[in-house]
């Protein structure tokens, strides 16, 4: 149970993967500020980013679509996941300080 | 919810990024006090969660969809500074990797959903556990509700802004963003209490509401 819970964490991202990989299965509607936008007429206001890495998660380069969405939502939650586990490293209480000089 | 460039006007934009460098810069000094070496790899995998999880995309009518927000989820597992850092990391990665949500609307988005979404799940839940206690429904219930109202009031702020800026009238805009994210709410609340009751088996140490209280 202990080397269960230590571990808990990858058991976690491997979930996370395993969602990403269902990325090609989400509905294609605009989502509710989209659909607002459209209806009410304001959508034609929306610019375009000034660069463009993975647009509208399908990564570049890639002819099969399903594809290229799975491998853009793997890319993006390993580097989620990065990016959340290296802010909390940074951030973290560091247990050893409370205890200087004791 | 996440919105582009061009929605919003200087004032708003402005304002979006004082209010959120604000709530963040407080997130990042209580992170710093009081985040455990245990939950450093939590966090991680909360933010990787919600990244993938709001890539699915579920229809609720009229052809139109949502997805997952993840705020109020985040709340309830880490406590409400951490959560807030986790969404800022989703919704940055989002903007500068994938073009979702705008550049400029960077600063509103982390209001609505990092700062606003996250406050409401968290405040919501812990009030109602208090209310009705440590059963396992208490838990579901308190969840269901946090995360659907963290998801409408996020949409309601969303719509002031809109409306400032003068994109979209007032008597247009609230009730509009209003009902379809109530919609939405309904998926939010389901997928949290589904994750809820995965951890209910697998962690049920991270859904104690000593857990949680101790971290806010």
């Amino acid at each position: 149970m202990d080397i269960f819970k230590r571990y808990w964490w990858i058991a976690g991202l491997l979930l996370a993967i395993v969602l990403a990989l269902l990325s090609p299965l989400a509905s294609p509607h605009p989502d509710g500020l989209e659909r607002v936008a459209e209806d009410t007429g304001f959508i034609e206001r929306a610019r375009e980013a000034p660069f463009q890495v993975i647009p509208d998660y399908v990564f570049p380069g890639i002819e099969n679509e399903a594809v290229a969405t799975i491998i853009a939502g793997v890319v993006g939650t390993l580097v989620v996941f990065g990016v959340g586990y290296g802010l909390a490293l940074a951030l973290r209480r560091r247990e050893h300080q409370s205890h200087r000089g004791a | 919810m996440h919105i582009p460039d061009g929605f919003l006007n200087t004032g708003t934009t402005v304002a979006a990024w004082a209010v959120s460098a604000g709530g963040l810069g407080y997130a990042v000094r209580r992170v710093n006090r009081e985040l455990g070496e245990r939950q450093v790899p939590l966090m991680g995998v909360t933010a990787a969660f919600i990244f993938a999880a709001q890539m699915l995309n579920f229809t609720v009518a009229g052809g139109t969809s949502g997805h997952l927000l993840g705020g109020a989820l985040a709340a309830i597992l880490l406590g409400p500074w951490p959560a807030m850092l986790v969404l800022t990391s989703v919704l940055v990665v989002q903007a500068l990797l994938f073009q979702d949500g705008g550049l400029l609307a960077l600063g509103a988005n982390i209001l609505n959903m990092a700062v606003i979404g996250v406050l409401v799940g968290w405040v919501t839940y812990t009030s109602l556990r208090r209310l009705f206690g440590e059963k396992t429904w208490a838990t579901m219930v308190s969840g269901f509700i946090a995360a659907w109202l963290s998801v409408v009031i996020a949409s309601l702020a969303c719509a002031a802004e809109l409306a400032l800026s003068g994109t979209s009238p007032w008597q247009v805009a609230v009730p509009a963003m209003g009902l379809v994210h109530m919609l939405i709410g309904i998926g939010e609340g389901l997928i949290t209490v589904a994750v809820l009751a995965f951890l209910k088996v697998t962690r049920p140490d991270l859904l104690s509401l000593h857990h949680t209280a101790s971290q806010a």
